[in-house]
């Protein structure tokens, strides 16, 4: 095996595409210095080695991860590739090579390098699908739930079980921004489908007067003796807070409209 | 009334109740349901003094006919007073749920006309939801004192977590304070809750289809600081009520003054909120990490160390079990080495089986080695330049200025909190500010 420090693969970008990079690498004995996607913005100053994509080798490759490294790696590893970890491709290689020389005892080296990048970008992954399960804010158009995210790892795939098992008879969607997908559910059907731009038409009266009750609840639970805006910040990232009901208030809204006040929408419930 | 001025009322009078967690219990909705809950529990937002926001908070009513002194709800308070229907705050709920703004409701009430009817109101609200939205979301309801069994029954069949407060950790401070509350009558259905909850679990052994009464089990909280009760005795107590009633947690409020009274700290009091911090890390070592309550504290120490927390504390005074190796030692003792979690503990485990752990090992594991290096051994060497003595410890744990609060508070450890005079004896350490958390972690 060589280390090969002016190689670099190119692969279509798909987990079948790093599967058949893993079979070239082995069948060449060769460990590539990079392994980069078509989109990938990088000056290539070495000749990139196209990678094309036989579903012949890719699931070769496939079985033998579940057969010789077990299911629980073939799972990390497909989680991996969600990940926005840098040099993600060339990681799960390195991993999956050490995975073919130690079997299944590689999900315990938790301390050898590879290993370890590859589980703490992993467990960032789940940490921002975790949050996203609840900082996500839908909003009703015409009965389809509509909710927008900025992520930075490609969280849509982890999303699909949570809000599918939460929201069975209803229509929703949720639009990536970050990598221009979108989660599409109706009654037990579901499809993660490219979608670069949404436009979103004007909200309804109803709608709007639920933000507002929303708003009017948040500001009122909070305790004022007790304010800790940096344990909020802490548990709460402000980049998360850009897509979330209770933080956009249109201009001449702030503070939120107090029952006393005049002019507010009359809710018929 | 329309139902932004009761919404703001309501959950005006309900904040002070601190339980907002939505964890215990595994569901999915139902088909042609609406609702699913995770184990783990999940958090919608948080609010501006950091608490999280998973459950929609409100009272069904805060009309109340008790007059219970510390209660911005008694009876003698002149605030504006306002009830749901049980249809209006279903809908409520429901239409908060569908946005993802909430992971369910928490539903307590004040006493309206008399238990049993306050009780029925909110049993209305539950099976609105439950039957005719078919919600499987989660469900928090209180149980109101007095209330008759068979209604607190239909209650926690439509619940997934129910709870009883406590208010007040001794029968002294209630008798002082809630004069309608008495002991009894808050262990009265904390036992019966407690006592379905096992007649439950055995008849879904016989009768898998049997309904489900408490899934999520039940909790209950007290106030901090308004009584002079000691960490001893709240930690003690704490410590019963998990072994005794099988609670699921424990929750500690510390008291905000609402109320001008001769028997309550002055209103320009400051909520204690650094005893609040080390009872909850107390709780979670009690709850996670083995511990138990007279380990902790004792009647010669009655009160937490202000700068150290309990697990610091506790392995200083005991470095003579120190240090270990984490190559070799059980897991309930690694359990016990500051710096070392319950996450760490494990990927310890884990990791020690394929390679003999070394220190920068350790650091990707997540171990803290600034306060662990003082307690461990790998491979049966400490770290380079470590001197382990009761001092050198502690000056590399606090920073210089809290050091030296701590040298020159040394009488202030003996002598019990005077509560009723009390401001924040010290300046809280500032990662302890930041970190400052009530209910839900």
């Amino acid at each position: 095996m060589h280390n090969r420090p002016d190689l670099i693969y190119c692969y279509d970008g798909s987990f079948e595409g790093l599967l058949c990079c893993v079979f070239e690498s082995y069948e060449q004995k060769e460990i590539p210095l990079d392994i980069i996607a078509p989109n990938a913005a990088q000056p290539l100053l070495f000749s990139g080695r196209k990678i094309a994509t036989d579903l012949q080798k890719s699931s070769r490759v496939l079985t033998s991860i579940s057969a010789k490294i077990g299911t629980a790696a073939l799972d990390f590893v497909r989680r991996a590739f969600l990940t926005c970890l840098a040099q993600k491709e060339l990681h799960i290689l390195l991993f999956l090579r050490l995975g073919y020389r130690h079997g299944p005892a590689v999900m315990d080296m938790l301390t050898h390098e590879a290993v370890n990048t590859l589980f703490k970008a992993v467990k960032y992954l789940e940490r921002e699908s975790h949050l996203l399960t609840g900082f996500l804010r839908f909003s009703i158009f015409n009965n389809v739930l509509v909710g927008e995210i900025e992520p930075k790892n490609c969280v849509l795939p982890l999303l699909v079980p949570h809000y599918s098992e939460r929201f069975p008879e209803e229509r929703f969607l949720i639009h990536d921004k970050t990598h221009g997908m979108g989660l599409v559910y109706q009654p037990y059907q579901s499809a993660i489908v490219p979608l670069e731009a949404l436009e979103l038409p004007d909200v309804e009266e109803e709608e709007q007067a639920f933000r507002e009750l929303w708003q009017l609840f948040y500001d009122t639970i909070a305790i004022q003796g007790r304010s800790n805006p940096k344990c909020r910040m802490n548990h709460m990232p402000k980049r998360y807070w850009k897509y979330m009901t209770e933080f956009n208030r249109p201009q001449n809204n702030i503070p939120p409209k107090l029952p006393d006040s005049s002019g507010k929408l009359l809710l018929t419930i | 009334m329309d139902v932004f001025d009761k919404l703001k009322i309501l959950t005006d009078a309900a904040k002070y109740d601190v339980a907002c967690t939505s964890s215990g219990v595994n569901k999915r909705a139902a088909p042609g349901g609406i609702g699913s809950a995770a184990a783990a529990g999940i958090c919608h937002s948080f609010s501006a003094d950091g608490r999280c926001i998973s459950l929609l908070k409100v009272l069904f009513t805060n009309v109340c006919s008790y007059d219970c002194k510390y209660c911005v709800n008694r009876s003698s308070n002149d605030t504006p007073r306002a009830t749901f229907t049980p249809r209006e705050l279903a809908e409520l709920t429901i239409n908060f749920y569908r946005r993802n703004y909430i992971e369910g409701l928490f539903l307590s009430s004040g006493v309206l006309k008399s238990p049993d009817y306050t009780c029925e109101q909110m049993i209305e609200t539950l099976r609105i939801l439950r039957e005719d939205y078919r919600f499987s979301g989660y469900i928090h309801a209180k149980a109101i004192p007095g209330a008759d069994n068979a209604l607190v029954t239909r209650l926690g069949l439509l619940a997934d977590r129910m709870s009883v407060n406590i208010e007040l950790p001794s029968q002294n401070s209630l008798q002082l304070l809630a004069p309608d509350k008495t002991k009894q009558s808050i262990f009265t259905p904390m036992g019966f809750i407690q006592n379905r909850i096992q007649e439950n679990s055995r008849d879904l052994v016989k009768y898998r289809h049997t309904p489900k009464f408490v899934p999520a089990g039940q909790s209950t909280q007290m106030i901090i600081g308004a009584t002079p009760d000691t960490d001893y005795q709240i930690l003690n107590l704490t410590e019963g009520l998990y072994h005794k009633y099988k609670l699921k947690r424990v929750f500690f409020s510390a008291y905000m003054p609402v109320t001008h009274d001769s028997l309550l700290p002055a209103i320009d009091t400051k909520p204690p909120l650094w005893r609040e911090h080390r009872l909850y890390q107390a709780d979670w070592l009690l709850r996670f990490y083995g511990f138990f309550a007279g380990e902790l504290l004792d009647k010669e120490h009655q009160s937490f160390n202000p700068f150290l927390d309990p697990k610091c504390n506790w392995a200083l005074h005991h470095l003579d079990s120190f240090p270990i190796d984490v190559n070799r030692a059980a897991y309930r003792d690694l359990l016990r080495v500051p710096g070392i979690g319950v996450k760490s503990a494990k990927r310890i485990i884990t990791a020690r089986r394929t390679t003999t752990l070394h220190f920068d090992g350790l650091k990707k594991l997540g171990v803290v080695l600034k306060r662990a290096q003082y307690f461990i051994t790998c491979g049966g060497k400490t770290m380079e330049d470590i001197k382990i003595t009761h001092n050198a410890v502690l000056r590399s744990l606090l920073s210089e200025k809290t050091l030296r609060l701590y040298h020159s508070s040394f009488t202030w450890q003996a002598e019990q909190l005077s509560l009723f005079s009390q401001t924040t004896p010290h300046p809280m350490p500032q990662e302890d500010i930041v970190k400052c958390i009530t209910g839900q972690i």
